[in-house]
């Protein structure tokens, strides 16, 4: 990279670089030129064989630039030490083409095929640690109890269908109003009870006898056409409009699934087409390519594509150990920073999930007030993952709410929800950032043109989200289900002798199996994976994938199952675990 | 070079080995520390336009760790996004959004002609909606496959349903033999990020694409703002009626090879945006052989393939690179329902690729930007309805094309030109006469008139890199038909003092 910079900087100045250049140069050549002036040559040979050596280094500097460049972009997508190394694999392997650009473009005629771009090289070629194969595998074999029975169990995908009945309830009873309106009533008066907000929204409906029967609403400024049968919604484009309804519905549901602690403010709030693109836009609001945020491990596996691809910055693992039951401490996170700086690399941020992804722990009060302290030290962000909030089974405290009590430095917390766990509708893709600060608050809202929700999908939130009692009821009768799938699945697992780390929310089991490994290390680890896939034909995320320092831990997901299922895991589960013990 | 003379000067005088050896290095010193201090501004990897925008945090970003002091930094890419739009096309947008006009309610509002919406066939979509909304969320055998088809995890690209029916439709709308593989198929959250995919995928950070001007104003943010990849401008000029040429772009292609960017594609559109003019196949063809010469790719935006009415024949390239013996593997194709099928709402967009890396790298891409599943469902039994789709197709060229004579024969009146086009949603109108001065500044000037003056918001030329002043893109779909002479009277009344003025 010095390299690299060096010579770009040359060229704005080139008075400066000739001097830098011969400079150089003359450190080492000092002697045979004083040589030569001495002796013979004179001011000919004393200029000519400087200039000669001069001519050779720029000669040399043109040929090696190709080659730096190359690896400059490669950079902006694997950017750092640890993953450059794949994407420059990718790039050798690549055929010969961006490396030997010039040449082939002097010939008329390259036969070469065309090459895609470096960075999305790598990701064409991953997918291969076991979180995806797994996730593939059962997508390909998927157990059924009576059509499919010696398919593989799906343990590994964080997807919650315990309370699916209850959506289904109430779509199959409101979905047809939720976008026709109910009879004679506009659809668009549902959102009305929340007017005006901030100024943000005025909402007024105006009945025109031109047009037939239409009638017109103006919303945030936008003036579209209500027809009689309220079917106006469907195709105006309605996302700027409806976002601000919409922001109102979600900042309500994550106020009543936070049990009204805190208060969410529309205006806060930019929707995404799931937290997916959410935690990606975060990530280039805050930091450049090359810079870096610390996340505590272990962590969700797909925030090495969330955070990382597209915008190549890098995550510094801080990592948790089982002697503190995978707790995140100041401590550790000092020391990750600290390294991070060595390195020379920028922190920008810190990246937590509460509850976390996969352990299933909260942070309280406190760790979260010292962490609120660690970021203002170190001038960092904060990054709040909460999608899991509304599924605990104790008392959540979001950092909204720490914020909101402490006035100071709200600039630097921004928190990341979704519809897809607490509402288990991933389909819909719903996601949210919810942010203090303006800047990134602007630069987030012009960066959804790159990942919207679709209109009719917001129309069906809206009025879903609305009626508090059906929230009210999924919420409570959700927490108890996972609670009764989570006791089973834990009681389960401790009568084969597997212990597992508390959760108090989420949908996941952590589980210690390092007594049934056959060497202590990833290998042992993903070894046994690979038999409950194969043998046992249970998927499960090995440690190993969401960064797990110490070997032999593995997430259960429970939420996929149904409490028959859970026999059928243990005696599976059993059977593989068998030979070894 | 120049440092040879002092130097010899030292050596030949009095200094010897000593001085002669002091003095460069303290030269290098000073030069390593100048570069070092040059470092940190340009370190990330975003070009200077960015990084000149830091409040000069970077610089210190050492120190500020140490002592925790100065502004907390966001990327440089949000700084310069978070500002407010200073380019007119936004600027019109905002305006027109914050006082829209109505024939009745807002009669003095400003009249939107800067948005490409079109809204002529909106009744048809909202006829069918409101026939078919009931089987759509839950389907028609509203049994538990139904939920689970929707609430849960659904294939991030698209189902396999709504590539075929997306497939369908493109067929349709061509019109003719064409066919589309549903394999070949990404679909996004809109077209605006399926062009971003696509940039993503093609090209990386400082790498450039060719792009005929005018071009659609948004390009900027699609294709630059995330991926860091330029756009280099191959400019078309109203004396070939904007119609692109090999040669230029040619030019454009060495021009910056010069300066050492790599050029990884050619971006179209065809219909182009803003003039509304089509590649004939010929055009295609020289293309695609120019991108086979330099080894680059061609990306295609054919959003507008349903909205053409004149005798010309729309030629999708994908049927070029069909029929002849072209390398399949550099042709993307952009497409998506916002236009032809005004369902803008709905985001939805498409990448149609040949190319198996990029379709897989595309696929993985869609996770940051999925459509929704209801909405999926919904879309699928609206395209598979192929009664409703072929009326819409009709009716809304023949809509369009009305509204199109209508407009250009009241601008005529008011001694207004368009270039001759017949397809797309806009007309290209020649102002350059009614421009104060022969310049942006000029254009600018006319736009801000009409917009404050006259009530009426157009897209100048300028914002769509047009070359030559005076050129401005009308939206004519947003209107009706009695709006028509409405702003005709309101460019009247602007242009009329235009010329007692100037």
């Amino acid at each position: 990279m010095t390299q690299t910079r060096y010579y770009r900087t040359r060229s704005p100045e080139p008075e400066k670089e000739k001097t830098g250049g011969g400079g150089g140069t003359a450190m080492r050549v000092i002697v045979p030129l004083q040589g030569v002036v001495q002796g013979r040559g004179g001011l000919v040979l004393g200029s000519i064989i400087p200039c000669a050596l001069f001519y050779f280094l720029q000669f040399y500097l043109k040929r090696n630039r190709d080659d730096p460049d190359d690896k400059n972009e490669s950079n902006s997508t694997g950017q750092n030490p640890t993953t450059r190394s794949p994407s420059s694999e990718h790039l050798t392997e690549l055929p010969g083409l961006t490396r030997s650009l010039s040449r082939a473009l002097l010939s008329p005629r390259n036969s070469g095929p065309v090459s895609i771009s470096a960075r999305v090289s790598g990701i064409v070629k991953g997918g291969d640690s076991p979180y995806y194969m797994g996730l593939k595998r059962v997508k390909e074999d998927p157990y059924d109890e009576l059509d499919n029975p010696n398919g593989v169990i799906q343990l590994g995908l964080a997807e919650n269908k315990l309370s699916l009945d209850l959506v289904k309830d109430w779509l199959a009873e409101n979905a047809r109003e939720a976008i026709l309106g109910n009879g004679k009533e506009l659809s668009i008066s549902g959102i009305a009870p929340y007017q005006p907000f901030d100024g943000l929204m005025e909402f007024k409906v105006i009945t025109l006898g031109a047009r037939g029967c239409w009638r017109v609403a103006i919303v945030h400024g936008q003036w579209f056409m209500v027809s009689d049968n309220n079917a106006m919604v469907l195709s105006l484009g309605l996302i700027v409009e409806y976002r601000y309804s919409t922001g109102m519905a979600v900042a309500g549901f994550m106020s009543q699934v936070m049990e009204n602690a805190v208060s969410f403010n529309p205006s806060q709030i930019v929707l995404t087409a799931g937290a997916t693109p959410a935690i990606e836009i975060l990530s280039f609001c805050l930091a450049d390519a090359g810079n870096a945020f610390l996340v505590p491990t272990p962590y969700y596996p797909g925030f090495d594509r969330d955070v990382k691809w597209r915008t190549g910055v890098e995550i510094i693992h801080v990592p948790c150990r089982s002697a503190d039951n995978f707790h995140l401490s100041i401590a550790a996170l000092d020391r990750s920073f600290n390294q991070a700086k060595k390195r020379g690399l920028k922190v920008r941020g810190v990246i937590i999930s509460n509850p976390s992804n996969p352990v299933g722990n909260l942070l309280n009060r406190e760790t979260l007030y010292n962490l609120l302290d660690f970021a203002r030290e170190k001038n960092i962000h904060i990054i709040s993952n909460e999608i899991l909030a509304g599924s605990t089974h104790e008392e959540f405290v979001s950092m909204a709410e720490i914020v909101d009590q402490e006035d100071t430095d709200r600039k630097r917390v921004h928190i990341v929800y979704g519809l897809s766990k607490d509402l288990s509708l991933p389909g819909f893709r719903v996601g949210v950032i919810y942010t203090f600060n303006e800047d990134v608050l602007a630069a987030a809202r012009k960066l959804s043109r790159f990942s919207a929700t679709s209109a009719p999908t917001q129309l069906l939130l809206i009025s879903m989200l609305s009626d508090t009692k059906f929230v009210r009821t999924f919420i409570t009768t959700n927490r108890e289900r996972l609670q009764r799938m989570y006791v089973q699945l834990v009681a389960g697992l401790e009568k084969m002798g597997i212990k597992s780390i508390k959760s108090s929310g989420g949908f996941y089991c952590w589980a210690d199996m390092s007594g049934f490994i056959s060497s202590y290390s990833e290998k042992g680890e993903v070894e046994l994976w690979d038999k409950l896939l194969n043998l046992g034909k249970v998927n499960v995320t090995p440690g190993s994938c969401c960064h797990c320092i110490e070997p032999g831990w593995f997430r259960f997901c429970f939420a996929t199952l149904t409490e028959k299922d859970i026999p059928v895991v243990m005696e599976r589960i059993q059977k593989v675990l068998k030979p070894v013990n | 070079m120049r440092l040879v003379v002092p130097l010899q000067g030292v050596a030949q005088g009095r200094g010897g080995l000593l001085l002669g050896s002091l003095i460069p290095c303290a030269l290098f010193c000073f030069l390593q520390l100048y570069l070092k201090r040059r470092r940190s501004p340009s370190d990330p990897p975003p070009p200077s336009t960015s990084s000149s925008n830091q409040p000069g945090m970077t610089r210190h970003s050492s120190l500020s760790n140490l002592l925790s002091r100065g502004p907390l930094r966001i990327s440089s890419l949000a700084t310069s996004i978070a500002k407010p739009d200073d380019s007119p096309y936004y600027m019109g947008l905002d305006k027109a959004s914050e006082d829209p006009y109505h024939r009745i309610a807002n009669p003095d509002g400003v009249i939107q002609l800067g948005l490409s919406e079109n809204r002529l066939c909106f009744d048809l979509i909202e006829k069918w909606t409101s026939e078919n909304l009931r089987d759509w969320v839950m389907g028609r055998e509203g049994g538990d496959l139904s939920i689970s088809g929707i609430a849960t995890y659904q294939p991030s690209d698209g189902t396999m349903k709504l590539k075929m029916a997306m497939a369908g439709f493109m067929s349709r709308v061509i019109g003719r033999d064409v066919s589309y593989e549903p394999s070949q198929m990404v679909l996004t959250a809109g077209v605006t990020p399926a062009i971003e995919t696509l940039c993503f995928c093609l090209a990386d950070h400082g790498n450039a694409f060719l792009v005929p001007t005018p071009y659609y104003p948004s390009f900027d943010r699609d294709m630059k703002w995330r991926t860091g990849v330029e756009l280099i401008p191959v400019h078309c000029r109203s004396k070939d009626n904007f119609v692109l040429s090999i040669s230029a772009l040619d030019q454009a292609f060495n021009q910056t090879r010069k300066r050492e960017t790599k050029i990884r594609g050619i971006l179209l559109s065809n219909p182009a945006n803003p003039v509304g003019n089509l590649l004939s196949r010929k055009m295609l063809e020289a293309l695609l052989k120019f991108a086979e010469e330099k080894n680059i790719h061609i990306i295609s935006d054919e959003i507008f393939a349903g909205s053409i009415y004149g005798e010309k024949e729309f030629v999708s390239i994908a049927e070029v690179v069909d029929s002849e013996d072209f390398d399949k593997n550099r042709v993307h194709i952009v497409y998506g329902l916002s236009k032809d099928l005004f369902l803008p709402g709905v985001r939805v967009g498409m990448i149609y690729s040949f190319n198996e890396n990029v379709l897989a790298a595309a696929r993985k891409l869609t996770r940051f930007s999925s459509v929704s599943a209801p909405t999926q469902r919904l879309l699928v039994s609206m395209l598979s309805d192929a009664r409703f789709i072929v009326e819409y197709i009709q009716t809304n060229k023949k809509r369009i094309r009305d509204m199109r004579d209508l407009f250009v024969a009241g601008l005529e009146e008011l001694g207004i030109k368009c270039s001759d086009s017949r397809s797309s949603l806009y007309c290209w109108a020649d102002m350059t006469n009614l421009i104060p001065s022969y310049g942006e500044k000029g254009e600018l000037e006319l736009w801000e008139k009409l917009l404050n003056v006259g009530k009426i918001n157009l897209t100048p030329g300028s914002a769509c890199h047009c070359i030559e002043p005076g050129w401005f893109r009308c939206c004519f779909t947003t209107l009706d038909k009695e709006d028509v002479s409405v702003v005709m009277e309101r460019i009247r009344k602007v242009v009329g003092s235009c010329t007692s003025c100037g």
